[in-house]
């Protein structure tokens, strides 16, 4: 008998990633954002953006988010979040 | 080595230098503190202090860049397995042990840039990470040829081009997966390559465990990380990442006026030819009138650096550095001189030239993503 395969067991090897800790800024329309802007990332992508950017740069974001990434978001929703964005960042 | 899980600690912060650009500095496994950018999926800058440390960039200190939240978090070496398939006579299914053990090493000192490193001084500002300088390293990369590896599997006739993929995937399934190409004759010109050890260790598992591509002279969003999926296509890939994403204005400059349309664009592809001082550092102060070394680092897209200038005036007058070991045309190269100055505020620039003539220039361009800056830098020093 061999003791080979013993030896040889695989080994899975892990990482793991720290909690997020960011959190959107306060403002109305903050908690629409909460729950269709941090589902598929961390929502200091938002807070990380160049500060003052305008409607039309949230309004351009927003749009990219459901064109090219297909963010599951209603056009109420997305005004919103456009508004307090624009607003807000 | 084993990438057990300590939970990230915070420590410090830093000032990238533009408007919004205060970070934490966070600590990952396997990496020193390295600057936050994003945490899910994670983006990490490496600190500019790192480029005065030496030419190659520390593997615990080399910059991350994902773009979808499914980072893999656990892999099993001895089961995992690359797949060359596709437009291919003899389909391949290896695993890391195959690829040490039946082809011939490969290495190359190249360096990974972001498409996006710098784009925090962008102005007018544009959206997307806004990264300071860090988003850029220099390693030794050791591993398989893609040539060699394309050879074996024998494209058929009517092959085009190589999509590369790995095993991070996006959070939702209708978002488009991490998919980047090369045209065929790219792929397999001998110099692509496929690394599983970077500066004489196994990939950082940030940096891509246990494979990924390097694409020597090409921006970081080629390096596919993690890779595990190669195929060979009769047909130019469409693929959001290459169609839409990553996209530059297709002109000599790669530069629009800011503001107007984007126009016509291509992919982005190689790197344009860059410098920095890294010592002394930004806000530094020196004894006047006492000689001090200024030294830093300049690289291309594979030309080859020819020559680094240092005016110490502001542009107005320039002198030749002295260029360090020449450790191969993808490398980041070193170069250092002496000054002595008057007291008083002073502006120093560094300016390369590469072996094709190509140089930076002096006042900003800008196109819509903010790619590819490369104007000569400034470092505002003290001198009393
Ligand atoms: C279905 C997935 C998804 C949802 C939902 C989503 N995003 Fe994104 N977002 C992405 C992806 C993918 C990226 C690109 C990430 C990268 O390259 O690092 C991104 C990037 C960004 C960026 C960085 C800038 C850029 O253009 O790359 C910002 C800002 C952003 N998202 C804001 C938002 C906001 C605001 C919302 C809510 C309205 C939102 N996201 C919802 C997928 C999503």
């Amino acid at each position: 008998a061999s003791l080979a395969p013993a030896l040889c067991a695989a080994e899975t090897l892990t990482y793991s990633l720290p909690e997020e800790t960011a959190t959107l800024r306060a403002g109305p329309g903050q908690e629409t954002a909460q729950s269709n802007c941090a589902a598929c990332h961390s929502v200091d992508y938002i807070e990380r953006q160049p500060p003052k950017m305008g409607r039309a740069f949230w309004e351009g974001v927003v749009k990219k988010m459901i064109a090219s990434y297909h963010a599951q978001i209603d056009e109420p929703d997305a005004a919103a979040i456009v508004d307090y964005l624009a607003a807000t960042y | 080595s084993s990438f057990d899980g300590r939970s990230a600690v915070w420590a410090e912060s830093a000032r990238l230098g533009f408007a919004n650009g205060d970070r934490p500095l966070v600590r990952y496994p396997g990496k020193r503190a390295l600057i936050e950018q994003t945490v899910r999926p994670p983006q990490l800058e490496t600190p500019f202090s790192v480029y005065d440390e030496g030419v190659l960039t520390p593997n615990d200190a080399f910059f991350v860049r994902y773009h979808l939240a499914g980072v893999p978090l656990s892999i099993d070496p001895e089961a995992f397995r690359l797949e060359v398939r596709g437009h291919v006579e003899t389909p391949l299914s290896l695993s890391l042990a195959d690829l040490k053990r039946d082809f011939e090493p490969v290495e190359i000192v190249a360096v990974n840039q972001c498409s996006g490193n710098s784009r925090g001084f962008v102005e007018p500002r544009v959206g997307g990470g806004q990264f300071g300088h860090g988003a850029m390293g220099n390693a030794r990369w050791r591993g398989v040829s893609l040539k060699t590896l394309l050879e074996k599997a024998g494209p058929k006739p009517g092959a085009l081009s190589v999509a590369f993929n790995g095993l991070d995937s996006p959070v939702a399934p209708e978002t488009p997966d991490f998919i980047k190409a090369l045209d065929l004759g790219h792929a397999g010109d001998g110099e692509v390559m496929l690394a599983y050890a970077m500066n004489g260790e196994d990939l950082p598992w940030l940096n891509g465990f246990p494979l990924r591509l390097v694409v020597p002279g090409c921006y970081g969003t080629y390096w596919v990380k993690h890779l595990n999926d190669i195929e060979v296509l009769d047909s130019d890939f469409s693929g959001f990442w290459m169609s839409s994403a990553y996209r530059i204005p297709d002109n000599d400059c790669v530069c629009v006026t800011p503001g107007a349309p984007k126009g016509a664009t291509r992919p982005i592809k190689r790197l344009n030819v860059r410098s920095f001082v890294t010592r002394p550092a930004e806000d530094a102060k020196v004894a006047a009138h006492v000689a001090f070394e200024v030294r830093g680092i300049a690289f291309d897209g594979g030309h080859g650096i020819e020559a680094v200038l240092l005016s110490a005036d502001d542009g107005a007058n320039w002198i030749a550095a002295r260029l360090g070991e020449d450790l191969g045309r993808y490398s980041f190269r070193e170069w250092r001189t002496e000054l002595s100055l008057r007291p008083g505020v002073h502006h120093l620039k560094s300016r390369a030239v590469n072996r094709a003539g190509q140089s930076q220039p002096l006042a900003p361009l800008w196109n819509h993503a903010g790619y590819m800056r490369h104007v000569v830098e400034t470092v505002r020093i003290e001198a009393v």
